[in-house]
């Protein structure tokens, strides 16, 4: 997953488009942006537009249906021109609405700065008050207060204000509290800046955004609330009308006169949805979780498009329990290409374990999880190569198929095991799941399985841990839980995924014990990835290297820790850390890999590489052998060539 | 869990003090007299002390609100003058009929709502979701009150197919038949806009459990997807919903005033926008005193539930 969020987080810094655009991109919100700016301009030019005078009554021409002459959308009971009235309505309803959104905002915003940046008992005062608002169901406040101060248009508009008051002071004052304590604020308050210099100035634009959201999101509800409380004679009193009163006068006589109601209902429904898709328009554009287009759902596997030229198939497996050929994986964010694996060979034999090797972005998460259809589409897709398990084509297998081995011929562990497990079940409750998935086991015979799993990766009173939930575990017992969960249905090959990264450094020594303890046991093979050769000496038997979305070397893993021939991989066996220092720090090594979307020419290494040529950067290397089962992708590689020298 | 409950059950106590406390204060500061009210503007100055004394309106107020809040605990929250009855009878005969209406539209609405989000985020981007979304927008933008008149012209008026005002039929009604029968409208009308915050929330909720780690977990152990959505996914972005549902209740209650009043249901909005024209106090203020203790409870059940779902809260 890390290599993902690598990827993803890069891209995001490519562009950002201008938020106007944007939002006019969005063709609804640009749609609403339309209406709605009509509909402005009608209210404000409605003194100077040939309207009838909304208020002229004319008993002789009563209830005039729509497309009458002289009355464009008829008349109403008293034989007002509807038509004006509707335009004098939507001024006085946007006009209320726009001035209860304009108060509510400036009150609850400053409630929230000052709670929020006071903190402490002033926080706590004005927020319990929020709270004593809120605890009323919303409309009914704003009948409570219309019945103390009186039914009218403005006791509504204070009203629908004061009950908006809540959202504004909470959204601001989550938002403030964050921002008071950081540096920048503090160094402002060290500089001998005033409270209220700090507030406008430091705080103030960067919760502005907020507020526009807040207030974007809020305006639609105000415009129909002060309808809805003029709709039942507490707002607009006659002669003067808002949408909200037309309507409720309308009503009266909805069976024999339905226009008279069905128009200003229109009205209303016209504005607010505008407002809505703008508020939404807005959002989008100021919100950047969604911007990054961060909020998609991976699908249940990877989508696989395999480029025709390449010809899939024609790679034959080598008649190992697992071969992975020429594997490309590649994620499309907006209009760049990240090629996060860019051909890869593997093979693993029964009751093997082979590492992969690599620094965060390598491709090798990404690599392991392509196996499975685990890496999450959108954006991931693979687009070429082939995947045999067993002499099964897996890119040809069926969804229903892959979900077969998923779990049974093929388990995985993941890194942090609070993270993946679900932190609502109980520890028994998910193991117990993964075996009925393919066992047909009755929940007791699962949940005594569970037990017995439990006992196996040495957890003790297996029986009492089963009712646990993950939260309740320690980080070696929850990725002891993971391990069980991954031997449930006695899988072929297990895929762990830095499945010790996030344990300390005992717990981390005792798992991999563990996991070479069942390996043996359960005659297993492991694909092993991770970025420590400290943890690969430990547990593989061969290694695969890989960069940029390559291997750059493969080979026993004796062989390659006693003689790396690729200068990465001897970058990558120096930074394994000396005893007594626990820290890993893989950026030891200078430089970054280069992102995936824009690979250079060359060697990708050699940019950081200390003894890179002219040639390296020339063009592609391929992965050449040195001897038996061992090959690198370098000109120079070190062990094997005479006169370069890796100390440079 | 009993702990847990224990503790949330108490702490609801000083809300529901804080509510007494407001919904009093909101009245006694209503500019007027009471006593020029129901004595009319002709009464005499004298005959308005004595009443104003009668009342305890001549004690200071902390003193009159421990007055009241002593009367209350015995189940007198006054009399109405308008309707000349103890206002708690009135209240509680009316709220049973909001309580009717609202729970049905809440429960319609959480179903509903549900269902479109989980629907919408497992369809992302596809036409299911882009309509769905589109119909959630229209539901949020539309006056409940407009929709509950189009509903009736099309319902009752054109198709004739359910009733369009009143609780029960006048004539030879009365049984449970005949109460759904009328309960079809109204409360579809004010489930609509709920049902649109709950989805697009549930639709938020999805897309964000569906990333995490712990659904790939899922997915990795060989799971359906069906059991990866409806049992993993699920659970998840409800213990997120469940909130807003609670919230919704108080959209319901509080909504129940227009759709009572369009569609003439006997419950309490209708009471409150009654006893506000009549400038019934009395009345109003027992009415929104037990409107909002009700969403207090109905809140404190949503805080329960999630934490029966989620055992990270209990603590």
């Amino acid at each position: 997953m890390s290599a993902v969020a690598q990827t993803v987080s890069r891209s995001k810094a490519g562009g950002r488009p201008q938020g106007l655009r944007l939002l006019l991109n969005n063709r609804l919100a640009a749609a609403g942006l339309v209406v709605l700016a009509l509909m402005i301009a009608a209210a404000l030019a409605a003194p100077l537009l040939p309207l009838a005078d909304p208020n002229a009554t004319a008993p002789a021409d009563r209830l005039l249906r729509p497309l009458s002459e002289g009355h464009l959308l008829g008349t109403d009971a008293l034989g007002r021109d509807i038509l004006s009235r509707l335009v004098w309505g939507a001024r006085v309803s946007l006009a209320v609405g726009i001035s209860a959104t304009v108060i509510a905002a400036f009150v609850g915003s400053l409630i929230g700065l000052v709670a929020g940046y006071a903190g402490g008992r002033t926080d706590n005062l004005l927020m319990r008050g929020i709270d004593m608002v809120m605890a009323f169901p919303y409309i009914l406040l704003a009948l409570a207060i219309v019945a103390v101060l009186g039914p009218g248009l403005l006791n509504a508009l204070y009203a629908i204000a004061v009950i908006n008051v809540p959202f504004f002071a909470r959204n601001i004052r989550g938002i403030t509290l964050g921002l008071s304590r950081r540096e920048f604020v503090d160094a402002a308050r060290l500089s001998g800046k005033s409270h209220l210099k700090i507030l406008t100035t430091e705080i103030l634009p960067n919760v502005l955004p907020v507020i526009v959201i807040t207030m974007s999101t809020t305006i639609g509800w105000m415009i129909l609330e002060t309808a809805g409380l003029s709709f039942l004679g507490l707002g607009a009193q006659p002669p003067q009308a808002d949408l909200g009163s037309m309507l409720g006068e309308g009503r009266k006589i909805l069976f024999n006169a339905p226009h008279v109601s069905i128009i200003p209902g229109v009205a209303i429904f016209l504005l607010v949805m505008s407002i809505n898709l703008v508020g939404d328009g807005i959002r989008d554009v100021l919100d950047p979780r969604l911007r990054s287009g961060a909020l998609t759902r991976p699908v249940a596997r990877t989508a696989i498009e395999l480029d025709d030229e390449e010809g899939p198939s024609s790679r034959t497996s080598g008649g190992n329990l697992l071969d992975v050929a020429g594997l490309r994986t590649e994620f499309r964010i907006g209009p760049t290409v990240h090629e996060a694996v860019g051909g890869v060979d593997l093979h693993l034999a029964g009751a093997e374990c082979l590492g992969i090797v690599g620094e965060s972005g390598s491709g090798k998460s990404v690599t392991a999880m392509s196996i499975m259809g685990l890496v999450p589409t959108p954006p991931g897709r693979i687009t070429g190569g082939a995947i045999t398990l067993k002499d099964e084509d897996l890119l040809a297998a069926s969804d229903e198929r892959i979900r077969q081995l998923r779990g049974g011929a093929v388990s995985h562990v993941f890194q942090d095991p609070l993270a993946t497990l679900h932190p609502l079940f109980t520890v028994g409750d998910q193991i117990a799941e993964a075996i009925t998935a393919h066992q047909p086991a009755s929940r007791s015979q699962a949940w005594k399985k569970a037990e017995e799993l439990l006992r196996l990766v040495r957890i003790s009173n297996p029986a009492q841990r089963l009712d646990a939930y993950p939260h309740e575990l320690s980080g070696g017992m929850r990725q002891r839980v993971s391990i069980a969960m991954a031997l449930a249905n006695d899988a072929d090959v297990l895929i762990a995924d830095e499945p010790t990264t996030a344990l300390d450094v005992t717990v981390q020594a005792q798992v991999l014990a563990l996991m070479n303890k069942l390996r043996r046991e359960k005659n297993a093979s492991i694909l092993f990835i991770t970025h420590d050769f400290g943890v690969v000496s430990a547990i593989c038997d061969r290694v695969a290297v890989m960069y940029a979305g390559k291997i750059v070397e493969t080979g026993r893993t004796s062989e390659i820790l006693a003689a790396p021939a690729h200068p990465y991989t001897r970058k990558l066996i120096d930074c394994v850390p000396v005893l007594g220092e626990p820290e890993r720090r893989l950026d030891a090594i200078e430089g970054l890999p280069p992102p995936v979307s824009d690979l250079p020419q060359g060697c990708a290494f050699a940019p950081r590489c200390p003894i890179a040529q002219p040639e390296c950067r020339a063009q592609a290397v391929e992965l050449a052998p040195l001897g038996k089962e061992r090959a690198a992708r370098c000109l120079y590689p070190l062990t094997h060539t005479t006169g370069v020298s890796a100390d440079g | 869990m009993a702990a847990y409950t224990l503790r949330r059950l108490l702490a609801a106590i000083p809300v529901l003090f804080g509510l007494t406390l407001l919904v009093f204060l909101m009245m006694a500061l209503i500019p007027g007299d009471p006593a020029t009210a129901i004595l009319g503007s002709y009464a005499t100055p004298d005959n308005v002390a004595r009443l104003n004394a009668a009342l305890g309106l001549d004690k200071p107020l902390p003193q009159q609100y421990l007055i009241w809040l002593g009367n209350l605990f015995q189940g007198d929250l006054g009399r109405s003058y308008a309707l000349n009855r103890p206002v708690l009878d009135e209240v509680l005969e009316r709220f049973s009929a909001t309580l009717i209406l609202a729970g049905t539209s809440l429960v319609i609405c959480s179903v509903l709502g549900l269902l479109a989000g989980i629907v919408s985020a497992v369809r992302q981007f596809g036409w299911t979701d882009r309509i769905v979304t589109f119909i959630v927008l229209v539901g949020i933008s539309t006056p409940s009150f407009f929709l509950g008149l189009l509903l009736i012209l099309l319902f009752a008026v054109k198709l004739r197919l359910f009733p369009a005002s009143g609780m029960y039929a006048v004539y030879g009604g009365g049984d449970l038949a005949d109460l759904l029968h009328h309960l079809v409208l109204p409360a579809l009308t004010l489930s609509v806009v709920a049902a649109g915050v709950v989805a697009r929330l549930t639709r938020t909720s999805m897309l964000e459990v569906l990333r995490q780690d712990y659904i790939r977990t899922a997915r990795a152990k060989g799971l359906t997807e069906l059991r990866v959505i409806y049992r993993h996914a699920f659970k998840s972005a409800l213990v997120a919903v469940i909130p807003v549902i609670g919230i919704q209740a108080g959209f319901v209650l509080g909504g129940a005033v227009y759709i009572e009043t369009v569609f003439q249901w006997p419950g309490i909005g209708a009471m409150l926008v009654n006893a506000i024209s009549t400038r019934d106090i009395l009345l109003v203020q027992g009415g929104v005193l037990v409107v909002a203790a009700s969403y207090v409870l109905f809140n404190l059940a949503a805080d329960l539930f999630q934490s029966i779902l989620d055992p990270r809260l209990r603590r």
